[in-house]
């Protein structure tokens, strides 16, 4: 890894030297009813656009690599067949300017997935390979609880992470695209004066956690906790929404549908972004529903995330971002929800 | 007519249709006619012998019938009952037809002569309780919306003409709505149904800043016990639930089960 120090009006000569690739970053999103900014993910066309000291945004940035609706092959029928013309809607390299380290992370896990599985996923492929990621540092907030799951800070799946330290930007260079970009830049080696200011501000962020997750043991207590009553009190309060598997950076499930052309003539498949806490998510052929119950489909989500992916990957498909548990207008979060599960009210 | 049917070359039948409405804006079917550009295509999938609105022919030789509005006058069930007699499938198109729709909020007054004397003065007509179709008739399928979507009017069509199975989202609205991005209406401090609405309507009202009143009815499985309890918590009184939930009737089971003082009498809607 090589650090590197730049002044903050840099960056906007950063972002000149990008702005020939479409950029997408964090914006503003107005105001909530009490007044707190809101902040998503878009494409952003000036500098001044971005919103680098953002809050949370509502959405993940999931959508920019695995969109809720993809095409994944159009078809022009015949009497005598079909011709079939796939499409990976690759169109472009993107630049993340601003990304946070859950959120990176939660990338690294799909590609866990999608990526590094024995079969890899074309469409995610053929986008995630094409980003340029400038990762920033944030500050915790009451839903965060990424210390707890490991990934509040991000050791690979971005280019370059910067660390405000007041006037300058603290940088992290991990690829050779980033440094090459560096030497377009003003930056100098960090100082010593610089350095302790960073390890600083690394202590004063740690202190900032206030939402904690025990995932100590947590497979073996998810297994033995099957029955737990705490699972339909939770049950009882969603609203099988699917909310949260929208908002999770790291939700890939998904279904298929076919759909055949007005003019008889053209059909396509689509792919759309499920939720394992919808109704009709476990239903089969045939009608049978292999989880009815609104908690037994909540369940299956914490299962999921928190014993089943660590099973098989050895890490847990959550980042700790909060958004699910922010979202939920049953206020359902996974602190509480795996506190519960734990015995611990 | 045009060339007989047939997708991957396996000839299909161009079903007969017809479209009729009962009482109603007749708003659902204008959708359909309002979509130009893919209404040639349409009118290619199926051949229409009875619509009111869009032609002058009549025919009363269909194999589909596709129902707008609710029954609020006797002659409208004898009218219906002959439709379901003519047709091999009866559709109910839009939510007057699969609930009442708009038409059954005056069922919300205890005294319908009151109703009546409010809204036709002297000049009264026969009417009565307002029926979604199937209080009547059998109905084999169901559009929901008000008014419907036209491209999944056209969606379950095409599936009906090349054998497939027509199937409706059972999840609610707040999926298609955040997938669609949008910032939850109940943080921008506006009431919403969408939590407990059948999906399908691709969130049409709620990317419009709009919040949802349940036009396509309950999902399955709807959580409406706990969506109270939110909307409470959010500040929003129970006469916005009831006015929302009771709007087009597609959440009767619920609210009938909510208590009589609800129900509004002629006196106190005077007053407001």
């Amino acid at each position: 890894m090589i650090f590197k120090v730049f002044k903050k009006q840099e960056l906007a000569r950063l972002y000149e030297l990008l702005a020939v690739n479409v950029i997408v970053g964090p914006v503003s999103r107005g105001n909530d009813r009490n007044g707190n900014p809101l902040y998503d993910f878009d494409v952003v066309y000036d500098f001044d656009e971005l919103a680098l000291d953002y809050t949370q945004t509502v959405h993940s940035p999931k959508r920019f690599v695995l969109p809720y609706h993809e095409t994944l092959a159009t078809f022009t029928t015949s009497p005598g067949g079909w011709e079939k013309h796939v499409d990976l809607n690759v169109y472009r390299p993107l630049v993340f300017f601003g990304m946070h380290a859950c959120d990176i992370n939660a990338l690294n896990k799909l590609d866990l997935v999608l990526a590094q599985s024995t079969y890899p996923n074309p469409y995610y492929m053929g986008k995630r390979k094409n980003l340029f990621i400038i990762g920033i540092d944030c500050t915790p907030e009451p839903q965060c609880f990424c210390r707890s799951m490991g990934t509040d800070s991000a050791i690979h799946g971005f280019d370059l992470f910067l660390t405000d330290l007041g006037g300058k930007y603290f940088t992290e260079i991990l690829t050779a695209t980033a440094f090459d970009l560096l030497s377009e830049i003003k930056c100098t080696d960090p100082s010593s004066k610089e350095l302790a200011l960073y390890k600083h501000t690394a202590k004063e962020k740690s202190k900032r956690y206030t939402a904690t997750v025990d995932t100590s043991d947590l497979t073996k207590i998810l297994d033995l906790e099957f029955e737990s009553k705490a699972w339909d009190a939770w049950g009882d309060k969603c609203l099988s929404c699917g909310t949260c598997a929208n908002v999770c950076p790291t939700c890939y499930c998904y279904g298929v549908e076919e759909h055949v052309d007005l003019d008889l003539q053209h059909a396509s498949k689509t792919k759309f972004l499920h939720s394992c806490n919808l109704i009709d998510f476990a239903k089969v052929a045939g009608g049978h529903n292999f989880r009815p119950t609104s908690a037994s489909r909540l369940k299956y989500r914490y299962y999921h995330k928190h014993r089943g992916f660590v099973e098989a990957f050895e890490e847990s498909l959550c980042v700790g971002c909060g958004r699910c548990g922010t979202a939920c207008l049953a206020d359902i979060t996974p602190p509480e929800v795996i506190a519960s599960v734990r015995g611990k009210e | 007519m045009s060339e007989p049917l047939s997708y991957l070359g396996v000839p299909l039948a161009r079903p007969k249709v017809g479209f009729f409405e009962l009482s109603s804006c007749e708003g659902c079917q204008l959708q359909l006619l309002n979509n130009e550009a893919t209404l040639l295509d349409f009118l290619n999938l199926v051949e229409i012998v009875n619509f009111r609105e869009g032609m002058t022919e009549r025919g009363d030789t269909y194999d589909i019938a596709f129902v707008e509005g609710s029954v609020t006058r006797k002659d409208e069930i004898t009218r219906l009952t002959e439709i379901r007699k003519n047709a091999k499938i009866l559709v109910a198109l839009g939510s007057c037809a699969c609930f009442g729709g708009v038409n059954q909020l005056k069922n919300r007054f205890r005294d319908l002569d009151w109703v009546k004397k409010e809204v036709y003065g002297d000049f009264p007509i026969e009417t009565m309780e307002v029926h979604p179709l199937k209080d009547f008739v059998q109905v084999d399928l169901e559009i929901f919306g008000c008014p419907i979507k036209k491209e999944e009017v056209e969606r379950i069509v095409t599936d009906l003409v090349v054998g497939k199975a027509v199937h409706h989202p059972e999840y609610p609205v707040c999926m298609e709505c955040k997938a669609n991005e949008n910032i939850c209406l109940f943080e921008l401090g506006e009431p919403c149904l969408g939590p407990v609405t059948r999906a399908g309507c691709d969130s049409w009202c709620t990317s419009n800043r709009r919040g949802c009143w349940g036009c396509r009815g309950p999902a399955e499985g709807a959580n409406l016990k706990r969506l109270e309890e939110i909307m409470h918590t959010y500040g929003f009184d129970r006469e916005i639930i009831l006015d929302r939930l009771e709007c087009f009737g597609g959440f009767a089971s619920f609210t009938q089960a909510a208590p009589t003082q609800d129900k509004k009498s002629p006196a106190r809607r005077k007053k407001s």
